[in-house]
């Protein structure tokens, strides 16, 4: 099931690891390091950021490689660096398919949606739905979908943190866990209310950079230490594994029964579609100047990203075969810790000096990623709010900028502070259901309406309104439905049981309907497509002519 | 500009080429949308684009499906501890890489020198 991949929600003591307290003090110092260093960064982007577009798109003026850099930043989150590290520790291959999944997805916004949404968009996906819909029933259904989504991922990545950290620095308290959520949350709500897009970016470079020394590192001492022999490597793993050759080969996770299959296939769906409707990735295209540039992102985030997702492949098999299945499990059931524990192991072992050193490198690289990606999203998310509901919808564009970013800031406050409050209240979520829906809700909900609306001259805001309403209900719904929430001793609420749909993700039913219903809403609608506006679009969008 | 997304009252960005003006613009969206060179840019980023992402979501579900229901295909030793998986897993990363490449060849060799032209005759024709 799919919570078995980013599950860092449930505050199991880390045995082995957390006890010494020369770790702890190592985590915390460079931890407060980068948050030192960030926060700085951030004061110093802020004093740049003037009007909308700085807030919003950071000035339009980095460059491609800086932006390729922040998108890695902000996509790899605690669940591809923990998450899927931990899943191949402990199910081999079958963990190893998701990496796929996150990368392949990459194209779709490659091919598709980031140039044309750079070349006619201004600050949010909705701007390019405005165009040829009408304005206000389409902005608000984005807006909606656009929280909704940001929302549930925040929350897993807060539920997530909450519990890592706690877990890290030894912290297994209830106390201390909600005082270190609370704390996570106000420095991303300072990343995005002092330095706005352009200081978030910097955050998210400053990540990347890390996030990829780290792993650089650990995977040069795993492959060093089996002389570069993969095979050989795979071979320790499947044998220390307890499973043989099996834990190489697809299906220990998934291949339980036909239901788990369709599972399987249904997170697939949503992986590799959902990517190109996630918000506060769409945002990112509008940070740099030109569509050629944005083209220039997504490829070396394609690099970046792939090189990150092939190092997993060392850092997860390494784990399995240097730790040990038995001592993760015993640390976190999930194997959320598989990637901190190689660390210490390949470093010496507990105990060590290098051991210590790496554990507490690690271990805040970890922390840096999640805050980091919060930050993204409460920009995405807060952007929206501000740009799309409150000012194109509610004021009906008789706002000032300088209310507009007000707004945003305040967005960011509230929805801060509301995601302190879940994270706090709701950690007993599963954050593995909630990233899932995230993408499946995204590429229900998002995906089908960014397409149809670029490249089908037919379509009306009836089909966007059912497209988008459709796939957010339908996806949400069935989530409610599903294993997930009960009927389980691991489901949200295990003592109940409403699953009626057997699927943990519902991608498999709720992305096809959100496609369908676009397509039947437009052909159904009696409001005929506006086709001088779709001329503007489409030659808009194809040849950057008065972008923004 | 009624419905496009700039209905704010923002002031015009500085350096972006003079934003067009509401209304009488769109006969020329449309002029342009019906000429022939912007049908050849339409071709050139359609006909490359849509049956590529056909294939490539195509060959990732057949390789998921392939996990989950050809399990003695996928688990044929290929040399060592590596089996036929691993080598489509990996492959998948492979192509994913060459495809990006592909396509960015293509677009600057076919798409941007018509999108160029085509923007560099709007912003003159104001």
């Amino acid at each position: 099931m799919t919570g078995d991949l980013h599950t860092l929600a449930l505050g199991h003591p880390l045995a082995a690891t957390a006890g010494a307290g020369e770790h702890r003090t190592l985590i915390i110092t460079l931890f407060s390091v980068f948050v030192a260093a960030t926060l700085a960064i951030t004061v110093w982007a802020g004093r740049q950021t003037k009007d909308a577009t700085d807030f919003y798109a950071g000035g339009r003026s980095f460059t491609g490689f800086q932006n390729g850099l922040a998108i890695s930043g902000d996509y790899m989150s605690a669940a591809s660096f923990l998450g899927i590290a931990g899943a191949i520790s402990l199910f081999g291959y079958d963990g190893f398919l998701y990496s796929i999944g996150f990368l392949v997805a990459w194209l779709v916004a490659l091919l598709l949606v980031a140039e044309p949404l750079r070349n006619s968009g201004r600050f949010t996906m909705a701007d390019v739905l405005a165009y040829r819909l009408k304005q206000r029933p389409v902005r608000t259904a984005a807006g909606t979908s656009t929280i909704v989504v940001s929302i549930f991922y925040l929350l897993a990545q807060m539920v997530g943190a909450g519990a890592l950290v706690a877990l890290l620095l030894g912290a297994t308290g209830e106390g201390s866990r909600r005082w270190i959520i609370g704390l996570v949350g106000l420095v991303m709500v300072l990343y995005v209310t002092i330095g706005g897009m352009k200081g978030t970016t910097w955050v998210q470079i400053v990540k990347a950079v890390l996030l990829i020394a780290g792993t650089l590192l650990i995977t040069v001492l795993v492959l060093n230490k089996f002389n570069w022999n993969i095979s050989s490597l795979l071979g320790e793993a499947a044998k220390q594994s307890g499973k043989g050759e099996a834990f190489l080969e697809p299906g220990l996770q998934y291949g339980k029964d036909g239901t788990s299959k369709l599972n399987f296939i249904s997170l697939g769906l949503a992986l590799v579609l959902g990517t190109a409707g996630l918000p506060h990735i769409l945002i990112r295209f509008y940070t740099v100047p030109t569509a050629k540039a944005a083209r220039k992102s997504v490829n070396w985030a394609i690099g970046i990203i792939g090189a990150f997702y092939l190092m997993t492949i060392a850092l997860g098999f390494g784990a399995a075969a240097l730790v040990g299945p038995k001592t993760i499990t015993a640390s976190n059931e999930s194997g959320n810790t598989a990637a901190p524990l190689l660390a210490e192991e390949i470093g010496g072992g507990a105990g060590s000096t290098g051991g210590a050193i790496l554990l507490a490198v690690i271990s805040a690289v970890a922390f840096a990623t999640i805050l980091a990606v919060v930050a993204g999203l409460t920009l995405a998310s807060s952007a929206s709010f501000a740009h799309d509901l409150w000012a194109n919808v509610i004021r009906r564009g008789r706002t000032s900028e300088k209310e507009e970013i007000l707004t945003a800031k305040c967005a960011a406050v509230v929805i801060g502070a509301v995601s302190i409050a879940l994270g706090i209240f709701a950690h007993r979520l599963n954050a593995a259901a909630l990233v899932a829906l995230a993408f499946a809700v995204a590429a229900s909900a998002n995906l089908p309406t960014i397409l149809y609306s670029l490249f089908w001259k037919r379509f009306t805001t009836q089909g966007a309104l059912w497209s988008i309403y459709g796939g957010l209900i339908s996806s949400v719904t069935l989530v409610i439905f599903s294993p997930v929430l009960s009927g389980n001793p691991k489901a949200l609420f295990p003592g109940m049981s409403f699953d009626y749909f057997p699927l943990a993700n519902p991608g498999l039913v709720s992305i096809p309907l959100g496609f369908l219903l676009g397509w039947l809403g437009s052909l159904l609608s009696r409001e005929q497509p506006d086709a001088k506006k779709y001329a503007e679009l489409e030659v808009r969008s194809l040849t950057g002519y008065g972008a923004h | 500009m009624d419905t496009a997304p700039t209905a704010t009252q923002e002031p015009e960005e500085p350096g972006c080429p003079g934003v067009p003006g509401p209304s009488a613009e769109p006969d020329r969206f449309s002029d342009v949308q019906a000429s022939a060179e912007f049908g050849e840019l339409r071709r050139a980023q359609r006909s490359f684009a849509f049956p590529l992402t056909l294939a490539f979501v195509t060959w990732y579900l057949l390789y998921v499906l392939l996990s989950n229901y050809a399990g003695d295909f996928m688990d044929t030793t290929v040399v060592g501890h590596i089996n036929v998986a691993f080598v489509l897993g990996l492959g998948q990363f492979l192509t994913t890489f060459l495809i990006a490449w592909w396509y960015s060849r293509h677009a600057a060799a076919k798409l941007d020198p018509r999108a160029e032209a085509l923007r560099a005759r709007l912003e003159g024709g104001e």
